[in-house]
């Protein structure tokens, strides 16, 4: 008897959980059959299905083609940014932490410490000041960073530099240093230990600091709003909607299937990738 | 023989291109934007190369501004909210695709997806959810009153905080549930094989050995809401803009706006920049104090286990 009564309850649980998913799922689901409607449908039964699935083709047709929008220079752009920013970020702050777990004076302690204070600070506390001094910088040597790419990739490796030198530091000391030795022994040099050994061995911490910081960047919308600003000619793919999802008055059957360009390569990205993306999200919480 | 430099070449050619990003784009920033915060700094006097000292007149007019206060307000209040509800629903959603249930490794990911896409994106899905989809719904399911625009949730500041609440939490539950399946799963099997022989209940066993078990993961996760809260601005930004506006000792104040927000607003809407300043200030030491609860909290823990 008990037995049966366990085997209800397990019942109960899974139709549960299984509603739950759907509730979850729901606004997905929205996003997607409204990408497929017309104006007029979208108005008359925002939760019927579309009449014609041929109308998504259409749609992104226009998003992607408008001049207005400008979603395909936007999400090229956005592609670049994360995609470099990405790069330098792992490349440039596993170099600076193992420099820094190597080195055992009091200035790298001290290095070290002002980064991870430095996780403490908001943005907004930086970036009115970031942007009058990007200007001024400009007005005395020249060097242009505001609506570039170059401004974003500076910026995207400051701000992301605390936590990922934080979490590079951590996997490096567990490193054994005979490692190194052995390497140095062979007569390799500083930079080649570490390009030829050390950096082979980071790869799990790479997909960690890749992953954190790219959910971030592909997602943000303050920062480019500043250093690249609404409309202007370069543009990420958030700015992009907002602009759009601002301008167009709702005319929610376009935003719905800019929303759902938005959304596409991040959701292939975790499938693919689901195991190292949970992974590293739930490690970089625990900071 | 040459005394060995205490730092190689190799330590300053590594550290150099992060150590000038981080003071480009950060210490420089930081650094003026507190002195900025003393002066008259606005868009205009940059030009005429003025900046004029003001002391604490910036933070002074900032504390007996209604916007401010009323954004501190409600910025406490979604805080709070917040941090109860993502964290109540998330260790449900941890509890549950911690059992045996088929699927469960769908439900790990369906449950965490909202958390992969930017807030800003989410606000206007749930903008028309909440504006177009829920007003269809109603009538069809007997609830006609919610057609009416007046009864929109969007519609009165306080069902647009229950809003800003409810898309927050849809988006980061999913990713506060792993980090509570991690400590679950940590759990020794054998505790719970032990007390379930010594004929512990579920729900005690749950109360006695689970909840205890995961004690580190609260804390973590704890803080780790309370600071995404309270620093919120792209969900705010899409779903509410701020809005709908309400009567606050007389005046008439944006209802949802929350901190971030307010100190955008202040320094672009009302082209404030050294008042924006010094909210962003206070904003900053708010968080430092948080901070040092939540490092306190931790070596708490570590001296316990």
């Amino acid at each position: 008897m008990t037995r049966k009564r366990i085997q209800w309850g397990t019942w109960g649980l899974e139709i549960f959980t299984a509603l739950l998913f759907l509730a979850v799922l729901f606004p997905f689901y929205i996003v997607l059959i409204s990408s497929a409607k017309t104006p007029f449908e979208i108005t008359q039964g925002p939760l019927a299905l579309p009449s014609d699935w041929s109308n998504l083709w259409n749609n992104i047709a226009h998003i992607w083609t408008d001049e207005n929008i400008r979603y395909q220079s936007s999400f090229i752009a956005s592609l670049l940014i994360t995609g470099f920013s990405l790069v330098l970020i792992n490349l440039l702050s596993a170099q600076a932490a193992w420099v820094l777990v190597r080195t055992k004076t009091r200035l790298s302690g001290f290095l070290f410490m002002i980064f991870v204070a430095s996780m403490v600070i908001p943005f907004q506390i930086v970036m009115l000041p970031l942007v009058a001094w990007f200007r001024t910088l400009y007005d005395v040597t020249g060097i242009k960073l505001l609506r570039e790419f170059a401004g974003m990739y500076l910026a995207y490796i400051g701000f992301g530099a605390s936590l990922s030198i934080f979490l590079y530091h951590g996997f490096i000391k567990g490193i054994p240093l005979e490692l190194e030795e052995a390497a140095q022994i062979d007569g390799c040099s500083q930079f080649a230990t570490f390009y030829r050994i050390i950096f082979p061995i980071l790869k799990p911490i790479h997909a960690t600091v890749a992953i954190l910081n790219g959910m971030w960047i592909w997602n943000d919308y303050l920062l480019p709003l500043l250093i690249l600003s609404k409309g202007g000619a370069l543009m990420t793919v958030p700015l992009a909607v907002s602009n759009f999802a601002g301008a167009y008055v709702k005319q929610w059957d376009l935003i719905m299937t800019a929303i759902l360009m938005a959304m596409v390569p991040v959701i292939v990205a975790f499938l693919l990738a689901q195991k190292y993306i949970v992974k590293g999200m739930v490690a970089g919480s625990i900071k | 023989m040459a005394r060995k430099a205490k730092h190689s070449a190799v330590f300053w050619i590594f550290l150099t291109p992060v150590l000038l990003a981080f003071t480009l784009v950060i210490f420089i920033p930081f650094i003026l934007g507190v002195f900025y915060s003393f002066t008259d700094w606005s868009s205009s006097a940059a030009n005429q190369g003025g900046l004029k000292y003001v002391g604490f007149s910036n933070y002074d007019k900032s504390l007996h501004d209604l916007k401010f206060i009323y954004s501190f307000g409600v910025t406490t209040v979604y805080t709070v909210l917040n941090m109860l509800f993502v964290n109540a629903v998330a260790f449900g959603l941890a509890l549950l695709v911690s059992t045996k249930i088929k699927g469960r490794n769908v439900y790990r990911a369906g449950f965490f997806i909202p958390n992969l896409i930017g807030g800003l994106v989410l606000g206007f899905v749930w903008q028309f959810i909440f504006n177009a989809a829920i007003p269809f719904i109603g009538p069809l399911i007997g609830l006609g009153s919610l057609a009416d625009p007046k009864n929109f949730l969007l519609s009165n500041n306080v069902g647009a905080t229950f809003g800003l609440v409810i898309v927050s939490t849809w988006q980061s539950a999913g990713y506060i549930m792993m980090i509570y399946l991690a400590a679950i799963q940590s759990v020794p099997a054998e505790l719970h094989e032990a007390a379930q022989i010594d004929g512990a209940s579920p729900a005690y066993r749950l109360w006695a050995i689970t909840v205890p078990m995961v004690a580190q993961a609260f804390t973590v996760t704890t803080f780790l809401t309370l600071i995404n809260s309270f620093k919120q601005f792209d969900v705010n930004v899409s779903l509410t803009a701020g809005g709908p506006s309400v009567m606050f000792q007389n005046h008439a104040i944006a209802g949802t706006e929350l901190l971030a927000m307010n100190i955008y607003n202040t320094a672009f809407a009302a082209n404030s920049l050294s008042q924006g300043q010094a909210r962003s200030v206070v904003f900053f030491l708010v968080l430092v104090v948080i901070s040092i609860f939540q490092v306190m909290a931790s070596k708490k823990k570590e001296v316990e286990l």
